[in-house]
């Protein structure tokens, strides 16, 4: 899957925040300045400033001789980096990845959501509306990767869609600076007379490395999709996570005990007063030789219970490997959901489903076996007996219809129906003797037929036809005939009644 | 005089019985466990909860009988609520039969293990949770120091514990009663063709200080019925005539 990305590019970020927030700005031109090295300095001007000449890093008593009358605000201090952070986190709305691209702009990956608006056209037509109506003066590229789009935005002269797969025509007519260069790199290329990126791409790459350093080709490698490049998510994926640095690498078991217990410790004081419960958790111990140990626990309803918490991970730590030790301890809780404490009764005697025994007991049970081996059933609706039950996916899940009565059912079924041989009159009565696993059973008693049609939308094949019967030592069974007598059919064992 | 001396000898029995781990559960007492007159069969006329059962069987349809008995007496436990664990080997226990036996299948949890050991420590954990009401465990071998280990356990907890042992080799161990369950053929009442309700043969091999015995039983409208016994003359009279 072809990855997608979108580049945000605000043009005037930090006025379009302060106009939002003075609307007697809107109307003229203002700068922002900022104090350093004793001079006031132009930090961002408006577009109606900008018009008239005024750019960025001017000296603001220069500025004042270009404009009569500037409106002049104070910058804030970190200002475009909390701005772009908010509004990243903001963009989650369009993506879970969305990262900060200083000093303007925002990448957001957007491999595979696009489509739930339709496509990219009404995608970033959608982005576009909200930041506009913010107030703020964006542009929107995608392509392929993050260096295309970004080019795109800001000096893109055409489409700002990109296809796929189309990002080698798209860089041709932009200026190199569109490649995100190092100033020295870009002078060069301009003394060189290499004012597009189609007067170089074609070059040697051995040549471009010799004179411009290996900077250039990195970047054209990233935005030609050759090289992978990362960025960092705003949001990280884990937000419950817990760190203990030790002074001295930890070797001991008794030292990891101690780490894991303060952690979990930390950990679920803050899940407990935010009222919520890990599911998943996992330690990881970054060890001196730069290695990661991790284990991990799963439990079946959240919980905050340190004790609890400590035991399933007891189980496991016999499996980290200190080595030389251990310098870091990180505990993070990826799954975390809403957990109200229900009060229990003292004089409860008896524990229901919800019950933080039952929990704990199967979450032990897990992680020393799998989930697998723990099942709950709840009634399904198939009369085919090996659909009939479906496994619960939690214990709160409810039946939605009611346990079926009208038939008998054995208490045993085997996993796999056997075959046997059978003795039995034409055409659909129950048989007379069957033999199973070498002994003769001498049928004196029987029920049926009870025909199990096949469910065609699931599966093709032959319908069965179940008898309860009942041998000469009283003992039950539940044999059905697949298929019908006249043609190709087998008899079967499927249980034993009880 | 004797009978005064029958009254010190009771009451010195009733005294030993909480020391022997049978203590009297507030509600618990007179319970029978859905098993009618058989009660009196156990030590202070009630069916021992809290404490190990072991049912010992020599076929696939005995386990089949053992476990039909033993949902039946399990309805009667969780009837006051509750969860119950259900611990098997085969993986061949049915959720829906159960139904039939008065329990809702969904309030019971399986557990299926392969291994003697891991089922052992699953028994145990599952033994030592307070407030479950019944384990019911279907282990071939149970080392005697395992089942002491389980006996400890429900004595703390009060959880119910039945154990289906499918041909077992170990026969010392320790429990409040051991069982054997047979199917016997069914007869249904006008004598009408085909199958009866579930009947049993039970027979209380063992039971600590109580007086072993053997019933016919059958589940019929929800609970045990108790059979009288029939010569098997009438048996064949019915067979010729069906």
């Amino acid at each position: 899957m072809t990855m997608r990305f979108a580049s945000i590019w605000f043009r005037h970020l930090v006025t379009d925040w302060f106009a939002v927030r003075q609307p007697a700005l809107r109307n003229t031109a203002f700068v922002v300045t900022d104090l350093s090295h004793g001079r006031m300095i132009v930090t961002a001007a408006n577009a109606l400033a900008e018009a008239q000449g005024i750019s960025c890093g001017m000296v603001l008593a220069d500025a004042r001789t270009i404009i009569q009358g500037l409106q002049v605000v104070d910058n804030k201090p970190d200002l475009v980096g909390r701005l772009l952070k908010r509004i990243a986190e903001w963009c989650v709305r369009f993506t879970p990845i969305a990262a900060i691209d200083l000093p303007d702009g925002i990448v957001l990956d957007i491999t595979g959501c696009s489509h739930l608006w339709g496509g990219d056209e009404p995608y970033t037509k959608d982005i576009l509306m909200r930041l506009n109506s913010r107030g703020y003066d964006v542009r929107v590229a995608i392509a392929d990767t993050i260096g295309t789009a970004w080019a795109i935005a800001r000096y893109g002269k055409q489409a700002l869609i990109i296809e796929n797969g189309k990002q080698y025509e798209a860089l041709l007519s932009l200026p190199p600076v569109a490649l995100r260069l190092e100033r020295e790199t870009i002078e060069r290329l301009q003394k060189l007379g290499l004012r597009q990126i189609s007067s170089f791409i074609n070059m040697p790459r051995s040549a471009l490395r010799r004179r411009f350093g290996s900077h250039l080709i990195t970047r054209l490698n990233h935005s030609l999709g050759v090289e992978e490049e990362i960025i960092l998510p705003v949001l990280p994926v884990v937000t419950y996570q817990e760190r203990l640095p030790c002074l001295e690498p930890i070797v001991t078991a008794t030292g990891i005990h101690i780490a894991l217990q303060r952690l979990l410790e930390t950990l679920c004081q803050r899940l407990q007063q935010e009222g919520k419960g890990l599911r998943i958790a996992n330690l990881q111990c970054y060890r001196v030789d730069g290695k990661i140990e991790q284990v991990g626990i799963t439990t079946i309803s959240p919980s905050h219970h340190v004790k609890h918490l400590f035991t399933l991970f007891e189980a496991k730590l016999a499996t980290i490997e200190p080595d030389l030790g251990i310098e870091l301890f990180v505990l993070e809780a990826p799954t975390v959901e809403e957990h109200v404490a229900t009060q229990q009764k003292i004089w409860e005697t008896t524990v229901g489903l919800d019950h933080v025994n039952l929990s704990e007991l199967i979450d032990r049970l897990t992680g020393k076996f799998g989930a697998d081996a723990i099942q709950r059933f709840l009634p399904s609706e198939h009369y085919w007996p090996e659909r009939s039950v479906k496994p619960a996916t939690s214990l709160k899940e409810q039946k939605t219809i009611e346990w079926k009565l009208d038939r008998p059912r054995p208490i045993q079924v085997l996993l796999t129906p056997e075959h046997i041989d059978v003795t039995a009159p034409v055409p659909d009565y129950p048989p007379m003797n069957f033999r199973y696993k070498g002994k003769l059973h001498k049928i004196i008693k029987a029920d049926g037929p009870e025909r199990i049609e096949q469910e065609w939308w699931i599966q093709q094949g032959q319908h069965r036809d179940y008898y309860a019967v009942e041998d000469e030592e009283g003992c039950r069974y539940w044999l059905f005939r697949s298929g019908h007598y006249n043609e190709a059919y087998q008899w079967f064992i499927h249980g034993f009644f009880a | 005089m004797p009978s005064s001396k029958a009254d010190i000898i009771a009451q010195l029995q009733r005294d030993i019985l909480p020391l022997q781990g049978f203590k009297p559960v507030a509600g618990n007492i007179g319970f029978d466990g859905g098993l009618g007159f058989i009660k009196h069969a156990f030590p202070n006329a009630s069916f021992p909860l809290g404490a190990m059962h072991e049912f010992l069987c020599r076929s696939t349809e005995d386990v089949s009988a053992s476990e039909g008995f033993v949902a039946g007496i399990v309805a009667a436990v969780m009837q006051k609520g509750g969860v119950s664990i259900w611990i098997s080997s085969t993986g061949m226990i049915s959720p829906p039969a159960l139904k039939a036996f008065g329990i809702e299948p969904d309030n019971i949890i399986f557990i299926y293990l392969k291994k003697e050991k891991e089922m052992m420590w699953a028994m145990e954990e599952a033994l030592k949770c307070e407030g479950i009401a019944a384990v019911i465990s279907e282990t071939p071998e149970i080392s005697f120091n395992a089942s002491r280990r389980f006996q400890l356990a429900v004595e703390q907890s009060r959880v119910t514990g039945f154990v289906i042992r499918h041909n077992p080799k170990n026969m010392a161990t320790t429990c409040v009663t051991r069982w054997k369950i047979t199917s016997m053929p069914s007869d249904s009442e006008i004598g009408l063709p085909g199958l009866g309700f579930p009947r049993w043969d039970v027979s209380l091999v063992k039971v600590r200080n109580g007086t072993p015995g053997n019933w016919q039983l059958e589940w019929a409208g929800g609970r045990f019925r108790h059979v009288v016994k029939q010569s098997a003359a009438i048996h064949e009279i019915q067979r010729k005539a069906g």
